[in-house]
């Protein structure tokens, strides 16, 4: 077997990912590391200047609260956003973390404007408000200004500051003297033999969502035209878990209602140009199945519609067979005919709708725009395709997956303080360690500009942390690190040592290809576990013959096989994925409701239940190889 | 839809040992075949077309092609990415052309300076709640809070 040589390298604060959590967090963290003379080193897979789903662009930042009063219309207060979030998850969220993204939110978006960040502004100055919580902006540059803001502020650290990329991080490091705490992480360079060990007094792990946990639909060349970007695994949860610290709402996945096939957004559509979307055969199919979405009130009663319950609204209408569902772009053009009397004005108007209406492609799903291309279709001229799409795991944006984590000392109710072992905001149920962004859980509708705040909010935090133990000191065996080498670098010694063994390397009696575990968890989790094939429904016995079969799964971790470093990546990839779904189908198991119909909805269990109005926690104890679900009361603070 | 390389036109960034393309694609999806200098996308069906590779590539040798599952061929978007702006050329299948420009950003490249201008943190404000700018930087004059 090759030789690996292996780096450690000892830090105070150990950001791991860079995306826009991760890139907040190092702004945050440079700026309160120097007066405490701290060493801040933050690692990425990729390279952050396009790291994440931002790494394309994005054409709107989804969480703006305006409490200055600046913006085009309805400035809010973090109040309101709680409650707004709390509806659109169907009751369920945690109001103080909500609410502290929500009073922190408008001081980032602020500084991404300062750093360069195009926002849109109408004539008075005021930033261009698209609908209650949305600015609009011109997004291509998002994630390379946000990156190079966190790498200037890491280089005012001098040698205390350090960015490293390529490198891929599969467990995290637990303390011997200490065995209920974190103390750093291990992982691997993608583009050189070297595996890595980070040593910490804190952990900041945000490295994002799960996609292709999951079936996508597309499985051929389009394997990869997830909604969500196929580099997202699901690290967070993975290493969370096994950990030992708890996630919460692990079967609140999203569901994007999006352009068919090629996933472009539909927000800008919707809000910006009231666009009016119908089933084929011209009937809208929003609030059309009252008598049905009604038993999911009050709920469904709010305004607007809860994400959950207009997606169910589109299940309902597939059932009847009135696909496919139509975006009426054009439509927009016959409305400003009707409304625009004086032709200069029209022609002008025209004019800013299609290069605004290509431009929310353009700057963050392209292939939505040569899909229009491919078809022949001018959006000006004819309506295209909607779709739900498959579901992922994503608690930044409309769902709730991640870590139940502490909150701030003058928001969190005092219910749950003893769940955490020490009283820091964003610190999950395990000491030591931190999460943000798609991290963390019942905290839903951050998006960019919330992730980027909460990565902001839990670097101070963890630093505070950190300052309040200086003397501590990580204890990690130089046995330990061994064995966690050999287990990282299984696949690699496991493909040297049998691939000889057949004429062609992939297929073998012996092991099983990354791509191949894939494809394997996809299929159960697609099936048994609520996914697109089955229109989202499952059922209790579904689940438990996924999780039956799930456990074959994580016997055959072990023989994963992977003929070099590219196939090492997917090798842990898949693992990280395989611990998510594990997650996701228990806690699915555990909710005998259907609280989220448009999300995931039980056959056997076809209505909502406010009695089991609590979250549904899961965790797992490595030592015993025991899963446990947890609830946790829902208290609201607004 | 997956990226490809055009071979006359990679130069394999001139043999330095990181090309832009592989330095770039957040899916590692790009290698340099060394011994004909050219780059090429190992694993198509992982490619989120995200086109970073392509606003990169300094030879204008990458370009991206509709996934096969559902496009029909004969499209394209192709961009032209300057320091402040980004130009699109979309290339319907039956030939129509259109073409958009969009800013990209206000700043000069490399001019963010994101802690200058701001008084030094002082480790006695490690418990409060206030972040980098707070409150000033958002227009209020103090935190909201739920405590009273
Ligand atoms: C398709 C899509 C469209 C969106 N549109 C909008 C929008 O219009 N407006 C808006 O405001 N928000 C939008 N969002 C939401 C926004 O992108 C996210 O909320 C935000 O990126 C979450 O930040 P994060 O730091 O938690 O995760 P990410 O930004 O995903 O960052 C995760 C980082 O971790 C790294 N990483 C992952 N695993 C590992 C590992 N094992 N080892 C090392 N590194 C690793 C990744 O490379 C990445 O840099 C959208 C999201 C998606 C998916
Ligand atoms: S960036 Fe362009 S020129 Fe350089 S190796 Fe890649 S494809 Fe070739
Ligand atoms: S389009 Fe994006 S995902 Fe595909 S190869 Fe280029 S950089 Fe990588």
């Amino acid at each position: 077997m090759r030789e690996f040589a292996t780096e450690v390298v000892e830090t105070d604060i150990l950001i791991l990912g860079g995306g826009m959590a991760g890139c907040g967090a190092a702004v945050e963290a440079a700026y309160w590391a120097k007066a405490t003379g701290m060493k801040v080193t933050l690692v990425d897979k990729a390279a952050i200047d396009r790291s994440g789903p931002v790494a394309m662009g994005l054409s709107a930042i989804n969480t703006y609260m305006g409490m200055d009063g600046k913006v085009t219309m309805n400035p809010r207060a973090p109040e309101r956003y709680a409650e707004y979030v709390t509806n659109d998850q169907m009751g369920l969220a945690r109001q103080d973390l909500v609410y502290d993204v929500g009073r922190h939110v408008d001081g980032t978006v602020r500084l991404f404007e300062k750093w360069g960040l195009p926002i849109w502004k109408d004539e008075a100055g005021n930033f261009t408000k698209s609908g209650e919580w949305q600015v609009m902006i011109s997004g291509e540059s998002y994630k390379i200004i946000v990156a190079e803001a966190a790498k200037n502020a890491m280089g005012t650290l001098g040698d205390k500051g350090q960015i490293i990329e390529r490198v891929y991080i599969t467990h995290l490091l637990k303390d011997e003297k200490e065995p209920d705490r974190v103390c750093g992480a291990v992982g691997f360079s993608v583009r050189e033999d070297k595996f890595y060990v980070f040593k910490a007094k804190v952990v900041i792990c945000i490295l994002g969502g799960a996609v292709h946990v999951f079936r996508p639909r597309s499985q051929g060349e389009g394997f990869g035209r997830s909604w969500m970007p196929p580099f997202l695994a699901g690290t967070t949860y993975a290493l969370t878990l096994q950990a030992g610290g708890e996630l919460t709402q692990m079967d609140v996945t999203f569901v994007p209602p999006r352009f068919k096939d090629s996933y472009g957004p539909v927000g800008t559509f919707f809000l910006l140009f009231k666009t009016p979307a119908t089933n084929a055969y011209d009937e809208p199919y929003v609030d059309a199945y009252k008598s049905e979405t009604g038993k999911w009130a009050p709920y469904s009663n709010a305004k607007p519609v809860p994400t959950p319950v207009r997606n169910y609204d589109m299940i309902l209408c597939a059932k009847e067979g009135k696909t496919p569902f139509l975006m009426h772009t054009n439509r927009v053009v016959e409305r400003y005919q009707k409304e625009i009397t004086d032709p200069k004005e029209l022609k002008k108007k025209l004019k800013e709708y299609e290069a605004e209406a290509w431009e929310d492609f353009l700057d963050m799903t392209i292939a939505g725009a040569t899909n229009w291309a491919a078809h022949n279709i001018d959006p000006m001229e004819k309506p295209m395709e909607l779709q739900l799409s498959d579901s992922v795991f994503i608690g930044s944006h409309a769902s709730s997956t991640g870590a139940w984590v502490c909150g701030a000392e003058d928001l969190m109710p005092a219910e749950y303080k003893a769940d955490f072992p020490a009283q820091y905001n964003c610190m999950t149920t395990v000491l030591g360690l931190f999460t943000a962004g798609c991290g963390v859980g019942a905290c839903a509708h951050k998006f960019s500009s919330g992730s980027h705040v909460q990565g902001r909010i839990v670097a101070k935090s963890a630093i505070r942390f950190a300052n309040d133990q200086k003397d501590y000191k990580p204890t990690v065996s130089d046995d330990t690190i061994n064995k966690l080498k050999e287990i990282v670098l299984r696949p690699i010694a496991l493909y040297d040592e049998k691939s000889t063994y057949t004429t062609m390397p992939d297929v073998n009696p012996n092991y099983i290809s990354p791509h191949s575990f894939l494809f394997r968890l996809q299929k159960i989790m697609g099936e048994y576990a609520g996914g697109w094939e089955t229109l989202y429904g499952t059922s209790d016995k579904m689940l438990e013959v996924g999780l039956w079969k799930l456990a074959f799964c994580g016997e055959d971790i072990e023989k994963i096989a992977a003929k070099d470093l590219h196939e090492l990546l997917r090798a842990w990839e898949s693992i990280h994925r395989y611990w998510v779904g594990e997650a996701c189908v228990r806690t699915r198991l555990a909710r005998k409701e259907s609280r989220w119909p448009g999300y995931y909805h039980k056959y056997d269990y076809l209505k909502l239940d406010e009695g089991q109005k609590h979250f549904v926690n899961v965790k797992y104890d490595v030592d015993k190889k025991e899963w446990k679900i947890i609830e946790r009361p829902m208290i609201p603070i607004v | 839809m997956p990226s490809f390389v055009i071979n006359e036109k990679c130069d394999g960034c001139k043999g330095q040992d990181k090309t832009a393309c592989m330095y770039i694609c957040p899916n590692d999806l790009i290698v340099l075949d060394k011994e004909r200098m050219k780059a090429y996308n190992q694993e198509p069906n992982y490619c989120w077309e995200c086109y970073c590779c392509v606003k990169i590539c300094p030879q204008q040798a990458m370009d991206v092609r509709g996934y096969a599952d559902f496009m029909p061929l004969g499209a394209a978007s192709t961009p032209l990415r300057g320091t402040e702006d980004i130009m699109w050329t979309i290339t319907f299948r039956d030939g129509r052309i259109k073409r958009f420009k969009y800013p990209t950003r206000t700043t000069p490249e490399g001019s963010i300076k994101a802690l200058e201008g701001y008084p030094d943190a002082k480790a006695a404000d490690l418990t409060t709640q206030l972040i980098l700018g707070e409150p000033d930087i958002m227009g209020v004059k103090e935190l909201p809070t739920r405590k009273k």
